[in-house]
């Protein structure tokens, strides 16, 4: 009983002790970014450019965002073996987010200041981009962000080669409207992304004559959608626009299969399923079923079959490519075209050189729009095939040039 | 009319999920009074049983069909294991059991993301379940969910079977009821509990079998199935087989109901408050056991 309680409390200072300690440590950091002052210190003394990839290496969002660390790894190599940028060879350092947002403040904090990277790549989730968001710009260093998002921010020290809304969900709804559908129903998972999508979507709806009969939001996470799939049934939409994020999609189209409603009759628009996800649902649940992305494994061109060959080979066969994946590939490549025209690691001049750069990517040719640090891009809406791949159904036949606030869509004015 | 008999079914059918899922927790938690927070895991060692199976057995019927004994065994083997390495030396500290069995939940957790992958792994269902049966023209109820509530309905008419006849079950009642006496009548009370947690355990890897017709199989199946499976055993009454049945169809009629008139969100949240009141009301849950124990 005594060895029991004496174990038990020295087991409680030692964990006081960890926390003091780790707070300590913190605090050390915020410390020395403070005294360094204004603008990114940037370490261009070796034979070598650090830049920063910060990832969710473990937690929920690792799946995702292991793919991108390692198509983010395959740009940098590629580089380095064509002889890196303005002669020096990148140097990545790669830092975990855990999955978990004030991580990824602090850690993009020790990238910045301790290790002195030129650029940051990564994040993925929304949350964890409007957590690192205030830490760039406060020491005005740069970070690239590789993943389709709700719009409505323009920061002046990140870049966007994910696509913003009017590059993905506009055109997917450009699509279903050219297609005759003329109402959908709207799910989605209950946080800002979805919500805002919808916002856009009823915004759009209400412009171009479309009905919403219906919007349902179900908690991250959630698996009992036989009412929702019953609702969407009973409302009869021509389609189903889904903002549904991570596994509650596979109980979604399980129940949706389930209940008798096919792609033909009533299809589902998705836009948080890549080839990575149709994986883990099943194809036996979503083939025939829609997404709309800019990039899929299948896009045609010598530039993806390139990518897809090199992951391949340096990850596995079985290993598919992605678009958030491709878009981090992506802005390795424009950062080092940035570098290169304005001849210097500087971030002001590298911002200042970055509008206008264009880059012959997987996807097509996308070009850096200056004003907004977002990239134009395609629109592409993919049928999921039997093999669970995508294949594109319909494309915008040119790039879309990015308008994170919409500002060029009438019906988007009451929009904030 | 069609909408609300359509309605009342998928209530019924969230109801028979519950079931299947609080079942096994009846046992072990209900009758023997362990707290095992790993019994979501169990549920979770049965979904990958079908998952393993089916890279053995390539038609997706024989493997479900087969993947239910097995899986049985499977989670009731862990299940057995955890008693004999850690449950039975914690009975007298129930709040002990607790943070321990949340431990081991962890470390399976881990294990399965090791062993499988961290991402979710799919398996194939039978033709004859993805489909829907077709009643009238209007209501159309989805066969996989017929087959689930089969599921539960036998499972449930099993284990009354069990308890009520067999000698097995009587001990278990023996054991439950008052233990000293069971005790100093000759019943080995150490295996009649390791028994109870076998076949306790082995009904959440039947519910995992299940569980793969509707939703995700993945390493974290578990943590969102747990709190509703204690919710359904608490409400319906401790050691009450019967108050976990008609919990489970109330609590799946009353969610769907409520569900579509407002949101999911909504709905939770007054099937939750129900659930607070009816506790205020009723602290032991629907039915209660006499007992002549002191506890």
């Amino acid at each position: 009983m005594f060895s029991n309680r004496g174990r038990r409390t020295a087991a409680i200072v030692a964990a006081l002790t960890a926390t003091v300690v780790l707070t300590a440590c913190g605090a050390k950091t915020t410390d020395s970014a403070t005294a360094g002052g204004a603008g990114a210190a940037i370490d261009t003394s070796g034979s070598a450019i650090k830049v920063g990839l910060l990832n969710s290496l473990s937690g929920t969002m690792a799946i995702s965002e292991v793919t991108v660390k390692n198509s983010l790894l395959l740009a940098v190599e590629e580089i380095n073996a064509a002889g890196g940028v303005l002669g020096k060879k990148i140097e990545p350092i790669s830092e975990d987010g855990a999955s978990d947002w004030p991580t990824f403040a602090e850690k993009s904090q020790k990238l910045i200041s301790e290790d002195k990277v030129a650029a940051v790549f990564g994040c993925w989730t929304s949350a964890s981009r409007k957590a690192v968001l205030p830490v760039f710009e406060k020491n005005k260093s740069l970070l690239f962000y590789p993943v389709q998002y709700e719009g409505l921010e323009q920061s002046p020290y990140i870049f966007y080669t994910g696509a913003t809304t009017n590059q993905q969900i506009v055109p997917g709804l450009d699509y279903l409207k050219a297609q005759g559908k003329t109402s959908v129903y709207l799910v989605g998972s209950d946080y800002v992304f979805p919500r805002t999508a919808n916002k856009i979507i009823k915004a759009y709806a209400e412009a171009n004559g479309m009905k919403v009969l219906g919007e349902d939001y179900a908690p991250l996470g959630s698996t009992e959608f036989s009412t929702i799939v019953n609702k969407v049934k009973a409302a009869g939409a021509a389609a189903v626009f889904n903002t549904l994020n991570g596994d509650s999609n596979v109980a979604f189209f399980k129940e949706y299969k389930a209940a008798g409603l096919t792609a033909g009759g009533m299809p589902v628009v998705s836009v948080s399923i890549a080839e990575e996800e149709v994986k883990s649902i099943g194809t036996q649940y979503l083939a025939g079923q829609l997404t709309a992305w800019n990039y899929y494994q299948t896009t045609e061109g010598a530039a993806n079959e390139k990518f897809v060959k090199a992951y391949k080979a340096k990850y596995g066969e079985d290993k598919p490519t992605s678009d958030p994946m491709e878009a981090a590939y992506v802005s390795v490549y424009l950062w080092k075209a940035m570098v290169e025209k304005a001849g210097s690691f500087d971030v002001e001049k590298v911002k200042a050189a970055a509008g206008g750069i264009t880059f012959d990517a997987p996807e097509g040719k996308v070009t850096v729009d200056g004003t907004t640090q977002h990239i134009s891009k395609t629109a592409r809406i993919g049928r999921i095939g039997d093999d669970g791949l995508i294949t594109e159904v319909w494309n915008s036949g040119q790039a879309i040039t990015p308008d994170p606030y919409l500002k060029g869509y009438p019906w988007a004015s009451g929009l904030s | 009319m069609t909408l609300v008999l359509s309605q009342l079914f998928t209530g019924i059918s969230i109801g028979a999920v519950l079931l299947l899922i609080a079942l096994g927790l009846s046992l072990t938690f209900g009758q023997m009074g362990v707290i095992n927070m790993a019994h979501g895991e169990f549920i979770m060692a049965g979904a990958y049983t079908v998952y393993v199976l089916q890279q053995v057995i390539t038609g997706a019927g024989w493997s479900l069909l087969v993947a239910l004994p097995v899986a049985f065994v499977v989670a009731g083997a862990m299940g057995v294991l955890l008693e004999f390495l850690l449950i039975r030396r914690l009975y007298a500290r129930p709040l002990d059991t607790l943070l321990v069995t949340w431990g081991v939940s962890l470390i399976l957790q881990q294990l399965a993301r090791d062993v499988f992958g961290a991402p979710n792994v799919q398996t194939r269902a039978p033709e004859l379940l993805t489909g829907s049966i077709r009643i009238t023209d209007h209501l159309v109820i989805s066969s996989s969910r017929v087959f689930i509530l089969v599921l539960a309905l036998t499972a449930v008419a099993a284990l009354t079977i069990v308890l009520k006849t067999t000698p097995l079950g009587r001990r278990i009642r023996a054991v439950v009821q008052n233990r000293d006496l069971a005790a100093v009548s000759g019943l080995a009370t150490a295996r009649v509990d390791r028994l109870t947690f076998f076949i306790g355990s082995g009904l959440a890897g039947i519910a995992g079998v299940a569980l793969t017709l509707i939703g995700p199989i993945g390493p974290t199946m578990g943590t969102n199935i747990i709190v509703n499976a204690f919710l359904v055993v608490v409400v319906g009454g401790i050691g009450q087989l019967q108050g976990t049945v008609i919990v489970a169809f109330v609590l799946g009629v009353l969610q769907s109901m409520v569900e579509y008139t407002t949101t999911v969100s909504v709905a939770s949240v007054i099937v939750f408050i129900a659930i607070v009141a009816f506790l205020q009301w009723r602290p032991q849950g629907l039915f209660t056991l006499r007992t002549r124990s002191l506890a």
